[in-house]
C-alpha cells in the first residue's frame, strides 16, 4: 500500500503541488440486528480505496478512488491538482499550514478479543436471548437489538515525510424495548439508546456491558411509563445521567469548540458557533467544577476519538477545552491553528472513509469528574426537589448552539433525597452558557462512562464520524423542564 | 462510470460462483464532485469516483448480504464467500419469499392493482460532464453576488452521474442511471443570514445568480432581527420548511411500521388526520421527481395515494410485507395490501418506506406574496433545522427556525426576528393549512427532496427564542 501512496505523491509533485497528503484505507465492518424474534439485518461489508489530499497554486484539491493500479492512481493525483488549480480561481489568500514534524509510526486500537473472530452463531444468540428477554414482559410490542464491528487500517504518506500505519477498531451494541398501548408509544434503550454503547475496542466490550442482566428491567419500564404521571412542566433542579450528560457535552460544547464551524467554514450546513475568537480564555462557559478536555490520547480511554494520529499526521494530543469554567481551547488543524495564535494543530481532522476529506472532528470531549467522591445515589440524596433524567430521546439545537432542547427515555421526580415516582415524556431545555453555569455538583470516577458516538454528523458531503464523551451524572440548578409539551 | 453490460458481465460470475439456492447482486456508484466554498472562498473542492457490488444469497430460506467495492476475481469471490457464510448460520425466515422474476417485478402478475409509472430521462450529458473549473465558474458568480451586497458567502455547488442495478438468479435485471447538480447558499451579514438550495437531474435548470440574488436579499432583509415572545402564530412556511417538518412522517406509511406497532398511523388508517386540502402521493414518475423506478428487490415502484383529501388512504408494502400483513389483524385496515415496490434491500428491518413524494396541487394555489398580504400578523419562515421527534404518536417535533425569519405584519414583511424553537404536532399542522402554493421541487438538509408546495398554516407553536 505504501508503494500506492507513492505513486500519488510523485504525480501530485510532477503536476506541481507544493503539499500532498495520500491515504489508502481498507475499512471491514459486520452489522448484526434482530427485531422481534428475528435476524432483522446481517451483513458483511469491505471497502477499499485511496485518495490524495494537495496544495496547488495555494489552493486545495482532493480526488479518490477504488482503482488502486498504477495509472489510476497517478490518474487520481493529477485530478486532484487540476481541482486545486481550479479552487485557487476563487480564493481571498493561499493556504497555510501549521508546521509539523513528518513521523514514520505504526499504532493500533489495544484490544483483547477481535470481534470478527467471535462466530456469527454466538453473536445471533446473544441478540436473541435479549430479544427473548425483552419480550417476555407483557406489554412490549417491540424489541431491537444490535451488534456492529468495524476495522479501518490506514496508510498515510505524505509530500513532507510522514509514514504511518494505523489500525483502529471498534465494537458497538445495543438494544430498545417499545410498548405501543392507547395513544402513546414508550421506548426503553440499554446501555444507551440509538444503537447502544459504542468503544474502541473488542468483543471484551461486550461482556463488560452486562446486556442480557439488564433487559428484563429495561422492558419493564418501557411498559411501567405508561402507567407513570406526566414530567411536571417548570423550573427545576436537573440531575442527567451519564450518557445524557455525554450528548449534553456533544451537542453544547462539542460542536461549537469546532473552529472550522468559528470560521465560517460550516455555514452553509451545519452552522456556525457563537463562539467567536474573541471569547477564547475570557468567556466563562461554565461554573468553576466544569473541567472539559479534548482528549484523542489511548490514556483517556477506549473512546471513538481514541487514535495515534490524526488523518494529517498530528499526533494525539489533550487540549484543555474549558478549565475551572473558563473557557481555553478550541479543536484545531494545521490549517486553522494559526488563527488561534497557535503554531502546532490540535490534531483533530479526521475523515469518514478514503473517499472523503479529513475535516475537524471531536475526538474525546469529557467532562472529568469530580476528585471527591460522589454517587448517583449520594446525589440524590442531597437533592430536595429535582428531576432525574436518563438516556436521550430526542435533541435539537441552533446552528450557532445556543438554544437546546433534550428528551429523555424516562424521568424520577426526586423529592427530600429520594426518587419519588417515574414521570415520563421529561425534556429540558436552556441556553448553553447559562446551562453550564448553572452546574453545581458532579459525582466521582466510578461513576464516569467514556461513551460512545458513532453517528454524529458534518460536512457537505456529508461524513459519519465516531465521538467520546466521558461523563458522570451531575446536577444543574435551576433548569426550565417540560416546555417541549407545553401549548403555546 | 459502470454500465448495465458490465454489471450482467460481473453477475454471470457471481452466479457462477455461488452455490446459493438464489442470488441477487446490486450495484450502485458514479462519479461524484463537490466544490464548497466559505468566506467568499473555495475551501474544499473533492471528486469521487466508487461503485459497490452487493451481494444476497439465499439458502433453505436463510438469508444474508455481502459488498465489496472491488472487482477483481479475487474479490468478487470472497464476498460471495462471505454472504454465503453469514447466510448459512441464519435462522430461517419464515416470511422470506422466493426472489422476484422479472415478470413479477413488473407487476404483470397483478396488473389489477399495480400501477407502475414510466420515468423520463435523468441522465444529462451536460450534467455529468461538469468540469472543477466550470464549478468554479460558478461560484465565482456566487462569490461576485455577496461582493455587491458586502457579504460573505458560504455554499457548495456539486455534480454527481450515478447508476443503480439489481440482477437476481430469477432472471430478474434493471438498470438506472441519474445526474444530479445541486447548488446551495448561505449569504451572512454580522447578525443575520439567508439561505437558499436547488438541485437536478439538468445543470441547465440551476441558475446560481437567482440563487445567490434571493439568498442575499434575504440576509440583508433579516438584518438587525428584533425579539418576539414564543407563542401560536400563523406561519408562512416556504417549500424548504415544509419539506424539512413534513418528511419525518414518511417513516410511518410503511407496512412494516403498522405491524411493528411504531407508525402514528397504527390504528389510524382511513381515518380523516389532516385538513381537506391535504393530498399526498408517492410517485416516482413525476416530472420533478428523481431516483429509479424499482425497489431494492427490483420491483417496480407504484403510483400510491398516500393521503387523500386529509384521510390516510395508503401505506406502501415490500412483497414479504404486504404478506405479512394480508395475515395480520391489520388486514382489514391497511388498505389495498399489494407490493407496491417501496422496499429496502433485503435483509433488513425497516421493510419499507415511500421516497417520491409529491403533494397534489390545491385547488386555488396561493403566491407567498399572496401568503403575505393575507396576514395581519405572522412569521415568514425560510428553512427549519435539527428537528427531532418528540412524540412518535402525536407526531411532534421539535427545530428551530434558521437563515431568514421574517415578521409578517399588515400584510407586509417588517423585517428580520430572532430565530424560534418550534414544538409542534404534524397531525395539528396539516389540520391547520390555510393557503398553498403550487408544488414545486424542493431539498433541505432534514429530509429527502420532495414535491411540495409552501403552505400558510395557522397556530403553529413556537416555545423559545434563541439569542439571534
Amino acid at each position: 500500500m505504501r508503494q500506492v501512496a507513492k505513486w500519488a505523491l510523485d504525480m501530485a509533485a510532477r503536476r506541481g503541488a507544493s503539499y500532498a497528503g495520500a491515504r489508502i484505507v481498507a475499512q471491514r465492518s459486520r452489522a448484526l440486528a434482530t427485531k422481534n424474534g428475528k435476524v432483522g439485518s446481517a451483513s458483511d461489508a469491505e471497502s477499499v480505496g485511496m485518495s490524495v489530499r494537495v496544495i496547488a497554486d495555494g489552493a486545495w484539491g482532493f480526488a479518490a478512488s477504488a482503482e488502486l493500479d498504477r495509472g489510476s492512481v497517478e490518474a487520481t493525483a493529477a485530478h486532484a491538482v487540476e481541482i486545486a488549480r481550479a479552487s485557487a480561481r476563487v480564493k481571498q489568500h493561499d493556504v497555510r499550514l501549521a508546521p509539523e514534524k513528518a513521523v514514520v509510526a505504526e499504532w493500533a486500537t489495544p484490544y483483547r478479543i477481535d470481534p470478527f473472530s467471535v462466530s456469527v452463531d454466538e453473536n445471533i444468540a446473544l441478540l436473541l436471548k435479549i430479544d427473548a428477554e425483552l419480550r417476555s414482559v407483557a406489554g412490549i410490542t417491540l424489541a431491537e437489538t444490535n451488534l456492529n464491528f468495524n476495522r479501518e487500517e490506514q496508510w498515510f504518506l505524505s509530500s513532507e515525510g510522514a509514514d504511518i500505519h494505523q489500525t483502529k477498531l471498534s465494537t458497538g451494541a445495543g438494544y430498545a424495548a417499545y410498548a405501543f398501548a392507547g395513544n402513546e408509544i414508550q421506548k426503553r434503550s440499554y446501555p444507551n439508546s440509538y444503537g447502544g454503547q459504542w468503544q474502541n475496542k473488542g468483543y471484551e466490550l461486550i461482556d463488560e456491558l452486562k446486556l442480557v442482566e439488564n433487559a428484563r428491567r429495561i422492558a419493564e419500564e418501557a411498559v411501567a411509563l405508561h402507567g407513570a404521571d406526566q414530567c411536571p412542566e417548570g423550573k427545576f433542579d436537573l440531575i442527567l445521567d451519564s450518557s445524557q450528560l455525554g450528548l449534553q457535552i456533544h451537542e453544547s460544547i462539542g460542536h461549537p469548540i469546532e473552529l472550522d464551524r468559528v470560521l465560517g467554514m460550516e455555514a452553509n450546513f451545519a452552522g456556525t458557533s457563537f463562539l467567536t475568537l474573541d471569547k477564547l480564555r475570557t468567556l466563562r462557559y461554565g461554573s468553576d467544577l466544569v473541567n472539559v478536555v479534548a482528549d484523542a490520547r489511548q490514556e483517556h480511554g477506549p473512546g471513538l476519538g481514541t487514535f495515534g494520529f490524526d488523518d494529517e499526521g498530528v499526533p494525539a494530543q489533550c487540549t484543555p477545552i474549558i478549565t475551572s469554567g473558563l473557557f481555553t481551547g478550541y479543536l484545531s488543524s494545521r490549517e486553522t491553528a494559526h488563527t488561534i495564535g497557535e503554531n502546532r494543530s490540535g490534531g483533530t481532522l479526521r475523515a469518514e472513509g478514503w473517499n472523503r476529506l479529513p475535516m475537524i472532528r471531536m475526538t474525546n470531549i469529557s467532562l472529568l469528574p469530580a476528585e471527591k467522591p460522589l454517587s448517583l445515589e449520594q446525589l440524590i440524596a442531597a437533592t430536595d426537589h429535582g428531576i432525574l433524567m436518563q438516556t436521550n430521546r430526542s435533541w435539537s439545537i441552533d446552528d450557532k448552539r445556543y438554544n437546546f432542547q433534550f428528551g429523555c427515555e424516562i424521568g424520577w421526580e426526586i423529592k427530600n433525597g429520594k426518587r419519588a415516582r417515574m414521570v415520563k415524556n421529561p425534556s429540558y431545555s436552556g441556553i448553553t452558557t447559562e446551562f453550564w453555569n448553572s452546574l453545581d455538583a458532579i459525582c466521582s470516577r466510578d461513576e464516569w462512562t467514556l461513551w460512545g458516538t458513532p453517528n454524529c454528523g458534518k460536512g457537505q458531503p456529508q461524513q459519519v464520524m465516531g465521538t467520546g464523551h466521558g461523563a458522570a451524572p451531575a446536577r444543574f440548578r435551576g433548569i426550565k423542564v417540560g416546555s417541549a409539551y407545553k401549548s403555546g | 462510470m459502470l454500465t448495465s453490460d458490465q454489471a450482467g458481465e460481473i453477475f454471470d460470475r457471481i452466479k457462477k460462483l455461488s452455490t446459493a439456492d438464489e442470488a441477487e447482486v446490486l450495484f450502485s456508484g458514479g462519479r461524484f464532485a463537490l466544490t464548497r466554498f466559505a468566506n467568499n472562498t473555495i475551501h474544499q473542492n473533492v471528486a469521487e469516483e466508487n461503485h459497490v457490488v452487493s451481494v444476497r444469497t439465499v439458502f433453505g430460506g436463510r438469508t444474508a448480504r455481502a459488498s465489496t467495492n472491488q472487482f477483481d476475481s479475487d474479490s468478487l469471490r470472497e464476498v460471495v464467500r462471505a454472504a454465503e457464510n453469514l447466510a448459512k448460520v441464519q435462522h430461517p425466515d419464515p416470511d422470506l419469499l422466493p426472489m422476484p422474476d422479472a415478470a413479477e417485478a413488473a407487476g404483470s402478475a397483478d396488473r389489477s392493482v399495480r400501477s407502475t409509472p414510466a420515468i423520463p430521462s435523468r441522465y444529462f450529458e451536460e450534467t455529468a460532464g461538469i468540469t472543477p473549473e466550470q464549478r468554479a465558474e460558478g461560484v465565482k458568480k456566487i462569490v461576485s453576488v455577496a461582493g455587491r451586497y458586502k457579504l460573505t458567502t458560504a455554499g457548495v455547488f456539486s455534480s454527481a452521474e450515478s447508476c443503480e442495478g439489481i440482477f437476481n438468479s430469477r432472471g430478474l435485471s434493471d438498470w438506472h442511471t441519474q445526474t444530479l447538480a445541486e447548488i446551495s447558499i448561505t449569504m451572512l451579514v454580522e447578525d443575520s443570514s439567508g439561505w437558499q438550495k436547488a438541485n437536478s437531474p439538468d445543470v441547465a435548470n440551476l441558475d446560481p445568480l437567482l440563487l445567490a440574488e434571493t439568498a442575499a436579499k434575504k440576509a440583508v432583509d433579516s438584518a438587525r432581527p428584533r425579539e418576539i415572545p414564543a407563542g401560536k402564530y400563523t406561519v408562512i412556511l416556504e417549500p424548504a420548511a415544509v419539506l424539512d417538518i413534513v418528511g419525518f412522517m414518511f417513516w410511518d406509511y410503511s407496512g412494516m411500521a403498522i405491524l411493528d406497532q411504531r407508525s402514528f398511523l397504527t390504528g389510524r388508517m382511513g381515518t380523516k388526520l389532516f385538513g381537506d386540502n391535504i393530498s399526498i402521493w408517492d410517485d416516482v414518475g413525476h416530472l420533478l421527481q428523481t431516483g429509479a423506478p424499482f425497489d431494492g428487490e427490483g420491483v417496480r415502484r407504484e403510483r400510491i395515494g398516500l393521503v387523500e383529501n386529509g384521510t390516510v388512504k395508503r401505506v406502501v408494502f415490500a412483497r414479504a410485507t404486504a404478506e405479512r400483513v394480508k395475515r395480520s389483524e391489520y388486514r382489514e385496515k391497511a388498505g389495498p395490501i399489494a407490493a407496491t415496490g417501496h422496499g429496502f434491500p433485503l435483509p433488513n428491518e425497516m421493510g419499507e418506506m415511500p421516497l417520491n413524494i409529491v403533494f397534489a396541487r390545491p385547488r386555488d394555489p396561493q403566491s407567498i406574496e399572496q401568503m403575505i398580504a393575507s396576514t395581519e400578523r405572522g412569521v415568514l419562515v425560510t428553512r427549519l433545522w435539527y428537528i427531532r421527534e418528540v412524540d412518535p404518536y402525536e407526531k411532534m417535533l421539535t427545530g428551530m427556525t434558521r437563515d431568514g425569519t421574517f415578521l409578517v405584519e399588515g400584510g407586509r414583511v417588517q423585517g428580520g426576528v430572532r430565530n424560534f424553537r418550534f414544538n409542534e404536532s404534524l397531525i395539528h399542522m396539516l389540520s391547520n393549512v390555510d393557503a398553498m402554493g403550487v408544488p414545486a421541487r424542493a431539498c433541505g438538509e432534514e429530509s429527502f427532496d420532495m414535491v411540495v408546495p409552501a403552505m400558510k398554516v395557522r397556530e403553529f407553536n413556537f416555545t423559545e427564542v434563541t439569542k439571534f
